[in-house]
């Protein structure tokens, strides 16, 4: 390796290089060992003769492409990786390539990342891998990014031309939903604003330098504090003990536990936390690669998700979910057509049962033309269906069980995250299970809501609604005289998920009426009539009963 | 048999097999361990791997060259699958070695009850045909002594994948490398178009004939093994070890390929302290990397590990 091994034992930030082609990656982390003095002794001297006999310019990014081919072309295949370290902390470097042609290699390299630095040229300005690295790190969840404007110097360290590409850039980002933490001027080739500040050649730039961003990066957060998940790898039978093996992907686990598996709800409680060449430990967390017995021997296999029994949210068991995913393949992911799922150990036949949206991966603009199958490099969000019930979690309640790969024939083709599951048939019974949303509207016949009503006569008018819609058929209730220090909305929104339709309202000193429905936007509606109650309540009722609605509140006023 | 006549020689010079076992005075003392909390990540991380490679496929093999690295893989091989090793030990003998590491290597496949695995190119070796008796270059002495019989032993024993205890930081080549990395029906390695790697899902769907190399250990560093020897007391080879002259062996591999540095570390927490203040890399010593610009990168396409 071109940098020297790493110097100590504390875990490294690791930090992924992304952006378009030649903007200069590999050489701002040639820049960058170069100066905190982490190469390996004679490897400079090695770069610079080898570059005077090819007669080439001094080429930073000869120190990382380690394959031929990756020299003779000047390009990065491949993610590299490398040491440094700062005063601050040492850091694993992941050096990504930006050909689009190699966006899986990218994809392995940064999925590996607790941040990452996004580079920007200044001459070439905003360009399509800038747009679609970005956005594949916010779907591999690394949520951590800074922007370094790069090559500074090419554009007479125009202040300028920085602002401008700041502007451009932020706009792209507000439409993705990313935020990034600070876009950082630099000349990785002469080494401004690297590790040294700009002095001479940037005074307007007060900001940090790259060496500077990169400490202000914080730890990825642990995922102790969430509930559970321990996705069963394998079943070992040793010496005479039926040993389930796997990782904690979030929570904590201990000796005693109760554990619901899913699919089949079946519980037992842990009997011991398995170990070699070690005491048998009474608990064990998150990231621990683990083998446990249980006190009963119950139906338990590979892709079984192991949840406490008393988890208020469990795993679903769900053969749909929706999805956002990226599409790497060779060939077009075409609906209905049947793949491989891997989720964890879970490994299911699942097809796209629809597409809902599909966006350009150059530019991320939605295609507006109705496809059935997906391009390679394009992103979209989907509904996928396995053919047997599988355990499925949100991706932003369980980041690391939310989220899935698809096979193509031999190889992964595409990754995704799990917006929802799609409730699909009614679950083994278990007296453990939750009653769901979705159960509480079937029996009442209508879901519940959570109304506020804003009038100058709030009151009579709340009364009215919730007479109106009792006689409909709907639990409705006027939420009056709440206690003091309780929050009136907080409470209508709990109440509303029991299946109740709340009313909370809300006394203004203007005239006309205006309605918000489960937190929505304000609507304005025309009530001067006791009928004009009823053709309110025929507006709400359509949503109630499960079908949407919006659209036809806005066309009833 | 050359390995024989060596074995026994060998086993006479060092007075039996006591002086196999690494003593307690070469780690950090049990009660008072550094903080080695960090390998815990490695470590689960590896166990995963092991065991995602077994669950997926029949039949699998580990290479075990008796150095730490391989060392540090078997032991954890026996940690995930709790003291048992549910796979043959490939060892590829090219009769070059430094005779104290088959010593080490026949005393611990007993007492850890291995199922030993010897591949050997003994046509070649008998016939003097290798880079220190004959007339090959270094790289292709490597090719005929190591790749070629190790090729041999995964054909005679139809093994699927094989595990190897390669890691990123020893070189830059394998900082490319996956954790599940597929090689074709000639054992090539095409490091242009490699599978994707991400969210813990390795490539393990294969068109019939591929043949996998799978890579526990390739986020560990050169430090990181030598804490977690020092961590599990893991058997260590004497030759890791500074000697009366100070030269301890920081890679080892064959005896005429292989040298020793100038050290004076004679316990495991001395050499991380030497290997945190060193600007030297790893495989300096082996000299069959350094015949030409790409030279390691050629072994390795071609089926070098």
């Amino acid at each position: 390796m071109p940098s020297v091994a790493p110097s100590t034992s504390e875990k490294p930030l690791k930090t992924a290089i992304v952006g378009h082609v030649d903007h200069g990656k590999s050489t701002l982390v040639g820049r960058l060992l170069y100066e905190t003095d982490s190469l390996e002794d004679g490897k400079y001297e090695k770069v610079k003769s080898t570059c005077e006999k090819r007669g080439v310019p001094f080429e930073w990014a000869f120190l990382l492409d380690a394959l031929q081919a990756e020299r003779n072309q000047n390009i990065t295949i491949d993610t590299a990786q490398i040491w440094f370290e700062t005063d601050l902390r040492p850091y694993t470097i992941i050096d990504a390539p930006g050909h689009k042609e190699f966006l899986k290699n990218m994809v392995t390299g940064a999925a590996q990342a607790d941040a990452a630095l996004l580079l920007i040229a200044a001459d070439e300005g905003v360009q399509e891998q800038s747009r679609r690295h970005c956005y594949m790190l916010s779907m591999l969840g690394i949520d951590q990014v800074s922007v370094v404007v790069n090559k500074m110097d090419l554009v007479d360290y125009s202040e300028d031309r920085y602002d401008e590409i700041v502007e451009e850039y932020t706009e792209f980002l507000d439409e993705i939903g990313v935020e990034t933490r600070e876009f950082v001027p630099t000349s990785a080739r002469d080494g401004d604003n690297v590790v040294d500040p700009p002095t001479e050649n940037m005074p307007w730039w007060d900001g940090p330098t790259v060496l500077e961003e990169l400490d202000r990066f914080d730890r990825p957060e642990e995922l102790t504090e969430r509930s559970l998940r321990f996705p069963i790898q394998d079943i070992y039978r040793f010496d005479n003990r039926r040993i389930l093996a796997g990782r904690i992907e979030s929570g904590e686990l201990e000796v005693g536990q109760k554990l619901v598996f899913t699919p089949h709800q079946k519980t037992a409680r842990v009997e011991t936390i398995e170990a070699w060449n070690a005491p048998s430990p009474d608990s064990a967390r998150v990231g621990e690669s683990i083998g446990i017995t249980l006190d009963e021997e119950i139906f338990v296999e590979r892709g079984h998700v192991a949840a406490d029994a008393e988890d208020q949210t469990p795993p679903a068991q769900t053969t749909k979910f929706r999805a956002n995913l990226f599409w790497l393949g060779k060939e077009p992911l075409k609906a209905g057509e049947p793949y491989k799922l891997k989720l964890g150990p879970i490994a299911e036949e699942c097809s796209v049962e629809s597409i809902e949206r599909i966006m350009d991966g150059a530019n991320l603009e939605p295609i507006e033309e109705e496809r059935d199958h997906i391009n390679r490099y394009d992103v979209a969000e989907v509904v996928l269906e396995t053919r047997r019930p599988i355990s499925v979690d949100r991706y932003l309640d369980h980041p690391t069980v939310g989220r899935f790969v698809i096979v193509d024939e031999y190889d992964v083709a595409g990754g995704g995250i799990i917006d929802e599951p799609i409730e699909t048939e009614r679950q083994e019974e278990s007296k453990l299970r939750r009653v769901t949303e979705t159960e509480r509207a079937d029996r009442a016949g209508h879901e519940g809501a959570f109304v506020e009503l804003h009038a100058a006569d709030a009151d009579r008018l709340a009364v009215m609604l919730e007479r109106t819609l009792f006689d409909r058929g709907i639990n409705a209730m006027y939420l009056d005289h709440v206690p003091k220090g309780i929050d009136q909305r907080q409470l209508a929104n709990y109440l509303a998920k029991s299946g109740a339709v709340t009313i909370v309202p809300i006394e203004v000193d203007t005239d006309g009426v205006e309605i918000v429905l489960n937190g929505g936007e304000r609507t304005a509606v025309n009530i001067e009539t006791e009928e004009d109650i009823d053709s309110l309540v025929d507006s709400l009722l359509p949503h109630l009963r499960g079908e949407d609605v919006e659209a036809r509140i806005q066309a009833s006023v | 048999m050359i390995v024989q006549s060596e074995i026994e020689r060998s086993t006479k010079h060092q007075g039996g097999e006591t002086a196999l076992e690494t003593p307690d005075w070469r780690y950090s003392d049990r009660d008072d361990m550094p903080d080695y909390d960090h390998l815990d990540e490695l470590e689960a991380r590896s166990i995963f791997i092991l065991r995602e490679a077994f669950n997926q496929f029949e039949n699998l093999g580990m290479l075990w060259s008796m150095g730490k690295d391989s060392s540090v893989l078997l032991w954890l091989a026996r940690k995930a699958f709790f003291g048992h090793v549910p796979f043959p030990i490939i060892h590829v003998d090219t009769s070059y070695l430094i005779p104290q590491m088959i010593d080490f290597r026949d005393h611990y496949a007993d007492k850890w009850d291995l199922d030993l695995v010897i591949g050997q190119n003994t046509s070649k070796i008998q016939d003097k045909d290798t880079y220190p008796d004959g007339d090959l270059s270094r790289v292709d002495c490597c090719k005929a002594l190591k790749r070629d019989p190790m090729q041999q032993v995964i054909d005679e024993h139809g093994f699927e994948g094989i595990f190897a205890g390669i890691r990123r930081d020893e070189e830059g080549t394998r900082a490319k490398e996956r954790y599940f990395s597929p090689r074709d029906k000639n054992f090539d390695w095409d490091y242009r178009d490699q599978p994707p790697e991400f969210w813990s899902q390795y490539k393990t769907d294969f068109e019939p004939g591929t043949h996998l190399r799978i890579h526990p250990l390739l986020h560990w560093t050169e430090i990181n093994i030598w804490e977690y020897i020092d961590r599990e007391q893991i058997p260590t080879l004497n030759l890791y070890f500074a000697d009366e002259d100070g030269k301890r062996f920081r890679s080892l591999g064959c005896g005429p390929c292989t040298f020793p540095v100038d050290s004076e570390a004679d316990t495991v927490p001395e050499i991380v302290k030497e290997l945190k203040a060193t600007r030297i890399a790893e495989r300096s010593t082996r000299a069959q990397d350094q015949e030409s610009e790409g030279a390691f990168e050629e072994l390795r396409a071609s089926g070098y590990m």
